[in-house]
């Protein structure tokens, strides 16, 4: 099988260039990272992220025939050779399929991605019903891969200014939580023309997605209460 | 070159559950704490846990701690240290209230209290009916508490290193620990971060076993490095194999889906736990339910075209239950099998799943080495989570009690820490010459030249861990694993790196993992060699009973000499009566 890596190490390289390389044994089943560690076996300077192997950590984010996925989660049998393979666009490359998630990370503190709550807290667990739990779902699963806002265009034009789909869905994980108490604050802090607002409902997040979630309801969600917060 | 320094009171290495939360309590009272870990904390493999976390809330059966506490002896085989499974046994309730207040989101019941499931090993009133105390973010419980744990020290402003590699501790000539050498991986560059107390957090030593459910960063590194500080590591002959982890691939599968109603067949279509556990019997302790699998599988009773394998029947449990219970693992079986659970029994085969053993602590978190007369504390050191050994797990962990353990002791050492910091105030002289040592570590991998390869020898190591230090062991292939071990830790002297750039070399992080775990997989044959009897996980074929008359003890293994001595187990608990040895039927 044959894969085009981007390729780019600091010290020794200029620009970055495009590898080839060839993996003779495939076996049935194998996914996107078995075969990259395969190829690192081959040649040790190949560099990318990786850790759980089962799609749940998040750090093996690439951009794989021009779609951003997670390698360990991407059967070979489903893409057309030569893979192409790439780092996630949009971030400042550090060296070949690694790149500086700091802009990433800034975004999602800056939600305050934490409960907050203004009562004393009870000695036992707060209440909450199977159906305000249920409005978690396909929000608290989020892995941090970033795949989302860096398929994103409003992000790779505004990565200082807009939050991206990943922290914007972190936001609403909080506001749509029964036991914080922060959503005026939190409404709030998003206004503006760019934290929020720069979401122009592409879709890009929701298509590439690994875990199925879906920035952009999550988005329009945030919208409504605070068209709700006006009136 | 002069080498960059940082001062802390207080430094965690590792984040996942036990690193964060210590690191929490910590920056709460304003101690001035680094956390380093080798990748960005909510990739620690905590995020991975699946089930849930035991804690005796009783908010679907009738339950208390003491019940928690019978449990998890029981499921210890009488290893486990009483006064600190009664300590953990007693905190958990209050924990979990903790960590849901933090903003955990756990499953609920209609009157709006958290899920509770059943889990092996539980019971009600000490050894009747099936408990449930198990508390679950459907199965998604240690991505739920990692990333609330990281959310909370965003919160609290704790100093993170992310993608920074602990090389080695410092340690001065009175033997007090004085921080590490790091490197920071994105430069290549050592750093000194120098602390008035240490905690290793570094998690558990799957990758010694080729297949396994661990994470490709679960190298034991603070193992490695309490060896290389002179530091025994503790029961490492106890290494849990997960009953259901997916066939050849070893994804985990939750014991939650057996605790939700699922069962293991073999090839008969035979419910065969029954003739194993007749009371428990899917949800026996994982020891049990993975030798007995491993047996079917010997006997010529596994599945598919070898017969290596049996069957988790999931189907007739239902899609409601599977999307709303169990939603991740219906998710990593058709990823990796292609099956749809609600439709085929899937594949599964005991896998290598968590390190019982580890550095040797008291209930305080504290480091605690042999002296002549008892033990004492290694100054200025700590270690929670999976890579200490409290010991709370003994010779079996029960399932649900790792994500309660790390919450309970990383909590404990934080608290401890915060005395010790008011009783030493400042930082001691640091100590050049451990510097040094530590920085050889480093710079052993620039030499060039030809050699031999990580990926090899890693690859022969887990192959030879599998092979000679499996589910079931003897006396004549441990000694061959020893041999095998020995012999490959010679040929690491050889092993040479063709990547000797600075920024990012992930090739120098794998070298110094692997040196890691050839230390930690030499400590692990060797205890099994020793250990002549048939206890929790360690099954001995040429000794197949329980013999606490020679070996109700607890193993240390230090480097030096590749000595073994032994400690007692403590059977007195806190306040409560002891649970003397019995026999341990399911």
């Amino acid at each position: 099988m044959r894969f085009r890596i981007y390729r780019y190490n600091p010290e020794t390289d200029q620009k970055p260039h495009m590898q080839e390389y060839v993996l003779e044994e495939i076996q049935p089943g194998m996914m996107l990272r078995d075969a990259l560690l395969k190829l690192k076996e081959q040649d040790e300077t190949l560099v990318f992220r990786h850790s759980c192997g089962e799609g749940v950590c998040g750090s093996d984010a690439m951009n794989i025939n021009g779609r951003n996925g997670l390698a360990c989660i991407t059967p070979l049998e489903s893409l057309k050779t030569p893979v192409e393979i790439r780092p996630v666009p949009g971030m400042p490359v550090i060296r070949d399929l690694v790149v500086d998630m700091g802009q990433f990370y800034h975004h999602y503190r800056a939600i305050k991605p934490y409960l907050i709550v203004h009562d004393p807290e009870p000695e036992v667990e707060y209440r909450q019903s199977p159906e305000e739990r249920e409005k978690l779902d396909g929000l608290y699963e989020c892995i941090l891969c970033g795949c989302c806002s860096t398929s994103c265009p409003s992000f790779w034009w505004n990565p200082d200014k807009f939050r991206g789909p990943a922290a914007l869905l972190q936001a609403y994980r909080f506001l749509a939580d029964s036991r914080d108490q922060a959503t005026a604050q939190r409404l709030e802090e998003l206004e503006g023309p760019y934290r929020l607002f720069r979401c122009h409902t592409i879709m890009n997040c929701v298509n590439v997605c690994p875990k199925g979630l879906n920035p952009t309801a999550a988005i329009n969600n945030i919208k409504k209460l605070m068209v709700k917060d006006m009136v | 070159m002069s080498l960059a320094r940082r001062k802390f009171d207080v430094l965690a290495i590792g984040a996942g559950g036990g690193g964060l939360r210590s690191a929490l309590q910590l920056s709460r009272e304003e101690a001035n704490v680094a956390v380093v870990s080798k990748v960005f904390p909510t990739r620690s493999h905590t995020v991975a846990a699946q089930g849930g976390i035991n804690a005796a809330l009783a908010n679907v059966l009738p339950d208390n701690w003491h019940w928690h506490m019978y449990d998890t002896v029981k499921g210890s085989d009488y290893l486990g240290d009483q006064d600190a499974i009664e300590y953990m046994c007693r905190a958990a309730s209050h924990l979990v209230y903790e960590l849901e207040h933090y903003g955990v989101p756990f499953s609920r019941l209609d009157n709006g209290k958290i899920y509770q499931r059943p889990f092996g090993g539980q019971s009600q009133n000490f050894g009747g009916d099936q408990a449930a105390r198990t508390c679950a973010a459907a199965d998604r419980t240690g991505h739920a508490m990692l990333h609330s744990l990281y959310q909370q020290n965003i919160r609290a402003k704790t100093h993170f290193f992310d993608e920074y590699f602990a090389v080695d501790l410092i340690k001065d000539q009175d033997g007090f620990i004085l921080g590490a050498l790091v490197v920071e991986i994105e430069s290549g560059e050592p750093l000194l971060i120098e602390a008035k107390t240490t905690l290793l957090a570094t998690g558990g030593a799957g990758q010694l076993f080729r297949t396994n459910t661990n994470a490709r960063i679960n190298t034991g590194d603070g193992l490695g490095m309490a060896l290389r500080a002179g530091i025994p590591l503790q029961d490492m002959e106890f290494f849990q194999f997960h009953p259901t982890g997916i066939a050849g691939k070893g994804m985990l599968i939750t014991e939650g889906a057996r605790g939700e109603g699922g069962y293991l067949l073999n090839k008969d279509g035979e419910r065969f736990m029954e003739r194993y556990a007749p009371h428990a019997k899917d949800l026996a302790s994982r020891d049990v339910v993975s030798r007995a699998i491993a047996t079917e599988v010997r006997e010529g009773r596994g599945c598919g075209p070898e017969g290596d394998y049996v069957l988790l029947k999931l189907d007739h449990l239902g899609q409601e239950v599977l999307n709303k219970r169990l939603p991740g693992i219906s998710d990593t079986i058709q990823t990796f099998l292609h099956i749809d659970p609600a439709k085929e029994p899937v594949p599964v085969f005991p896998t290598a799943h968590y390190t019982m053993g580890g550095i040797p602590t008291n209930r305080h978190g504290r480091v605690v080495v042999p002296v002549e007369q008892g033990e004492e504390e290694i100054p200025g050191l700590y270690a929670a989570g999976e890579c200490a050994c409290v010991s709370v797990h003994g010779a079996n962990r029960l399932g649900g009690n790792s994500l309660l353990d790390i919450v309970v002791f990383g909590r404990a050492a934080g608290n401890d820490i915060i005395d010790y910091l008011k009783k030493n105030r400042y930082h001691r002289q640091l100590d050049n010459s451990s510097v040094e040592q530590a920085m050889a570590r480093l710079t052993r991998w620039d030499q060039k030249g030809d050699g031999e390869r990580v990926a090899d020898l890693r690859y022969e190591l887990q192959a030879t861990m599998e092979k000679y230090c499996g589910v079931f062991r003897t006396k004549e292939v441990l000694q061959e694993g020893v041999e095998k071990v020995l012999q490959l830790e010679k040929r690491m002297a050889d092993v040479r790196l063709h990547d000797h750039s600075r920024v990012f070399n992930t090739a120098r992080i794998e070298a110094m993992e692997l040196e890691n775990l050839m230390d930690i997989a030499l400590a692990t044959v060797v205890s099994a060699l020793a250990r002549e009897e048939s206890r929790g996980a360690h099954s001995r074929i040429d000794f197949p009973q329980r013999d606490d008359v020679h070996w109700l003890k607890h193993s240390l293994f230090f480097k030096e000499g590749r000595r073994l001595e032994y400690k007692p187990v403590t059977l007195k608990p806190l306040s409560v009566e002891s649970f003397p040895p019995k026999e341990r039927v399911y």
